[in-house]
C-alpha cells in the first residue's frame, strides 16, 4: 500500500506525442509504471512510445478503451487547463499536471470544474508522484528514490529530489513522494497530502517542504497539531529571499509582510513539526525522529 | 516544472507592473470614473496638459512603479500653471526614494498631471487572488490613503471582504454589501457599484494578478472616482494580453532581469558576495539559505531551470560575474534525469568561454555525478567539486572568507 498510486495505476498521458510526453512518458514506462494509453487530439488511431501505447483523441475514449485510472499531462500552458478538465470529465480517479506556465484564471476555471467531480488533481507546475518501487508518474529522476516508509511532499521539484537523495543514502527508503506544485492555485494541497499519508499504514513519518509565500504550510501545520499521528519533519526554502520578489514559482513571493520562512518556521515548530534550518539536514532529522 | 521555453511558450518570468496613468486608462475602459488627465515628459507638457484640463487645481504625479510616492515627495498640488511648471520641473529626473525603491532611489521619466479634486472621504479597493480559497477576493475600506498591510496588521476588521465564485462573477448584491459597509449613502452607493463591477470585469479580462484603488475617493459633489490605480499582471498569460504587455516598461526592471528572462533564467540580484547557479526554484531558494548558514551571503537567487544546457549556463556565469561583489560561484545541480557528465561539460564550456577568474565551487548530483565531478577536477579551469549540499556550503563561504 501506498499513497494514490501503485503498481495497479493504469496511466493514460495526455500530450503524449509532445517532445517532453514522448520522453517522460518512455522514463516513466521503464521505471515500470503501466503507461496504458495516450492522448492527442487529431492523432486518435495512431502509437507512441514505439508502437507500444495506442493513440486516442480524448481521454474519455482512452478510458473507456484501457481502464486508464490516472492522467499524467504534458499540455502546453495555453491548452493545460482545458485538458485538466477533460481528464476530470472522463473520470479518472487522479490527474497529475506537470505543465509550468498555466494563466491563473484558467486554472481557477480548471480548479472549480475538478471540485465538482470525483477526480483528485495534483499540480500544476509540479513535478508529480512517485511511489518507489510500485509507479512514477511525472518528471522525477525514479533512480534516487528508494521503496520504504516516509512519505516526502513539497512545493517544489529538484529540493524534492535533494530531499529524497538525502533520505536514499541514509538508507530510509519512502512511501510516496508528492510534488504538489509551485503555481498559486494547486489541486491538492499540504494539508490533503498529510491526512493520505496520516491514513498510510505503510508510511511511518513525512518530510514537508515548503517555501515563502501564501499560508499553506501554516494551515497544515494546525492541521498537523491536532490530527496527526505520525511525526513530520519540516523545512522551509527561502529564509533570506527578500520581501517583494518573485523567487521562481509564481506562488514564492513575500508579499505585504505575510509569508516569510521565519514566520511558517515558527508555526510549524509550534505545531510540533521537527523544522530543521538547513537543507541539508532533512534527511538527518527525519532519521533522529524515527529513531532509525 | 519544464522550462516554458520547451513549451515554445513566452519566456518571460517578471510579473509585469504598469504605471498608475496606464491601469487608469485600463480601468477606463471598464467605465471606472478616473480624474482628467495627460502624461507629460517635459515641464512644458506638463503645462500644456493642464492647460487642456483646465480649472484651477491639478495634481502632478511622478510615474515609477514603486509605491509611496507621494511621501517621497513626488506627488504636488498645483494651484497655477506656474506650479504646474516648477512642480514638474522638480520632479522630472529626480531620483524619487520611497519604501519600494531602494535606498538609491528611481528616476522619473513620466508625470501624470491630473485635474484636482474636492476629496471629502478617501477610502481603499481592491482585488487579489486568494490562494487559500482559489478565488478572487475583493477588498474594501474606511482606511483609504493608508498601506492596506498597515491596516490589515493593525485593524484587521477594517477591511470588508468579499470572495468571489469565478464562475458567477461579482455579483451586484457583493458589490453593494461592499458599498454600504463602506458607509456611501444615497446615489453614491450606484456609483461605486458600478465601479466595482467595471474593475472586476478588467481585473478578470485583463488577467490581472492585484488591483488596487487608493485612494478611492468620494468628492464633496458625491462623485465616486479612482484617484490612484495600480495593477500588476500574470504574466503567465501575456500571451494573449498584447495590449497589456505594450504597457511594459523596461526602465522600471533590472536589465540582467531581462536579460535573464530571455533565456528562461530566473535571476534576482541581492547583496551578497557568494554567486549562485541553481537548477530548480526551490532549490535555488534553499542553497541561498544555506550559504547564509555557512556564514556567507548569496549575492543572487539564479535558477537556470531543468535543463541546465551550456548557452544556459555560459548566460548565467556572465551574469553572475557582472556583478562586482562576487568573488566566489557556487553551482549546485540536482542533475535528475540530466546526466551530471553533460552538465559537467557544459559548465566547462561555458567556463571557458566566459573566462572565470573567481573560484567555482561545483556540486553536483544525480546520475554520472562522479564522472561529472571528474571531468570538472580535470579541466584545469580551477573548478572545485565538492559531493554534499553542507560540504559545498561551506566550502564556498571558506573560500569567500579566506578560510581556504
Amino acid at each position: 500500500m501506498t499513497v494514490l498510486v501503485n503498481k495497479e495505476s493504469r496511466v493514460v498521458v495526455q500530450g503524449i506525442t509532445g517532445s517532453q510526453g514522448t520522453f517522460h512518458a518512455t522514463q516513466c514506462m521503464e521505471y515500470g509504471t503501466q503507461i496504458v494509453a495516450g492522448v492527442t487530439p487529431g492523432k486518435g488511431g495512431q502509437s507512441a512510445l514505439d508502437g507500444k501505447v495506442p493513440i486516442f483523441d480524448t481521454v474519455k475514449e482512452a478510458v473507456a478503451k484501457t481502464k486508464a485510472n490516472v492522467s499524467l499531462i504534458f499540455v502546453p500552458p495555453p491548452f493545460a487547463a482545458d485538458a485538466i478538465m477533460e481528464a476530470a470529465d472522463a473520470g479518472v480517479d487522479l490527474a497529475v499536471c506537470v505543465t509550468e506556465g498555466i494563466p491563473t484564471f484558467d486554472m481557477m476555471k480548471a480548479f472549480n470544474y475538478v471540485k465538482k467531480t470525483s477526480t483528485r488533481l495534483i499540480g500544476p507546475n509540479c513535478p508529480g508522484i512517485i511511489s518507489p518501487g510500485e509507479a512514477k508518474i511525472g518528471i522525477m529522476p525514479g533512480h534516487v528514490h528508494l521503496q520504504g516508509r516516509v512519505g516526502v511532499v513539497s512545493r517544489s521539484g529538484t529540493l524534492t529530489y535533494e530531499a529524497v537523495g538525502q533520505l536514499t543514502s541514509l538508507g530510509i527508503g519512502q512511501s510516496t513522494c508528492i510534488g504538489i506544485g509551485g503555481d498559486p492555485i494547486i489541486g491538492t494541497n499540504f494539508t490533503d497530502v498529510m491526512k493520505l499519508f496520516n491514513e498510510d499504514p505503510n508510511t511511518d513519518g513525512v518530510i514537508m517542504i515548503g517555501e515563502i509565500g501564501g499560508s499553506a504550510e501554516d494551515e497544515a501545520a494546525v492541521w498537523i497539531k491536532e490530527n496527526m499521528t505520525k511525526p513530520v519533519v519540516g523545512f522551509i526554502a527561502g529564509q533570506t529571499a527578500p520581501p517583494g520578489k518573485r523567487m521562481g514559482h509564481a506562488g514564492a513571493i513575500i508579499a505585504g509582510g505575510k509569508g516569510t520562512a521565519a514566520e511558517k518556521m515558527k508555526i510549524m515548530s509550534e505545531c510540533g513539526i521537527h523544522v530543521v534550518k538547513s537543507p541539508a539536514d532533512m534527511g538527518a532529522k527525519m532519521k533522529e525522529v524515527l529513531g532509525l | 516544472m519544464l522550462p516554458r521555453a520547451e513549451w515554445g511558450a513566452t519566456k518571460r518570468r517578471i510579473p509585469l507592473k504598469i504605471h498608475e496613468y496606464q491601469a487608469k486608462q485600463v480601468l477606463a475602459e471598464y467605465g471606472v470614473p478616473v480624474p482628467q488627465s495627460g502624461v507629460a515628459t517635459t515641464p512644458e507638457q506638463a503645462v500644456k496638459v493642464a492647460e487642456e484640463i483646465g480649472g484651477e487645481l491639478w495634481v502632478v504625479k511622478a510615474q515609477i512603479h514603486a509605491g509611496g510616492r507621494g511621501k517621497g515627495g513626488g506627488v504636488k498640488l498645483a494651484r497655477s500653471l506656474d506650479e504646474v511648471r516648477q512642480h514638474a520641473e522638480a520632479i522630472l529626473g529626480m531620483m524619487l526614494v520611497t519604501h519600494q525603491t531602494g535606498p538609491e532611489g528611481k528616476e522619473v521619466l513620466t508625470v501624470l498631471v491630473e485635474s484636482g479634486q474636492n476629496i471629502d472621504r478617501e477610502l481603499y479597493f481592491g482585488m487579489v487572488i486568494d490562494r487559500a480559497t482559489s478565488k478572487p477576493v475583493v477588498m474594501a475600506s474606511k482606511e483609504g490613503g493608508m498601506e492596506i498591510e498597515e491596516v490589515a496588521a493593525s485593524n484587521p476588521d477594517a477591511i470588508l471582504k468579499e470572495y468571489v465564485d469565478f464562475e458567477f462573477g461579482l455579483t451586484p448584491f457583493q458589490a453593494r454589501k461592499l458599498a454600504f459597509g463602506l458607509g456611501l449613502k444615497g446615489k453614491e452607493v450606484g456609483q461605486a457599484v458600478k465601479l466595482f463591477m467595471g474593475a472586476y470585469q478588467a481585473f478578470v479580462n485583463s488577467d490581472a494578478s492585484l488591483l488596487e484603488v487608493n485612494p478611492l475617493m468620494v468628492s464633496k459633489e458625491g462623485q465616486v472616482i479612482a484617484l490612484d490605480a495600480k495593477m500588476n499582471f500574470d504574466d503567465n498569460a501575456l500571451y494573449r494580453q498584447k495590449k497589456i504587455e505594450a504597457m511594459r516598461d523596461l526602465t522600471e526592471e533590472d536589465a540582467r532581469e531581462i536579460e535573464a528572462s530571455k533565456y528562461d533564467l530566473n535571476f534576482i540580484k541581492l547583496d551578497g558576495n557568494v554567486g549562485c547557479m541553481v537548477n530548480g526554484a526551490g532549490l535555488a531558494m534553499s542553497t541561498m539559505d544555506i550559504i547564509k548558514l555557512a556564514g556567507a551571503e548569496p549575492a543572487n537567487f539564479l535558477d537556470v531551470g531543468g535543463g541546465a544546457t551550456e548557452e544556459r549556463v555560459e548566460v548565467a556565469f556572465k551574469l553572475i560575474l557582472e556583478d562586482e561583489a562576487v568573488q566566489a560561484v557556487l553551482i549546485n545541480i540536482f542533475g535528475g534525469i540530466v546526466r551530471c557528465d553533460m552538465i559537467a561539460r557544459g559548465v566547462i564550456e561555458a567556463a571557458k568561454k566566459v573566462g572565470v577568474e573567481v573560484p567555482v565551487v561545483v556540486r553536483l548530483e544525480g546520475t554520472n555525478a562522479e564522472e561529472g565531478l571528474k571531468l570538472l577536477e580535470e579541466s584545469g579551469l580551477g573548478l572545485i567539486p565538492v559531493q554534499g549540499l553542507a560540504a559545498a556550503a561551506e566550502r564556498v563561504a571558506g573560500v569567500v572568507k579566506g578560510d581556504n
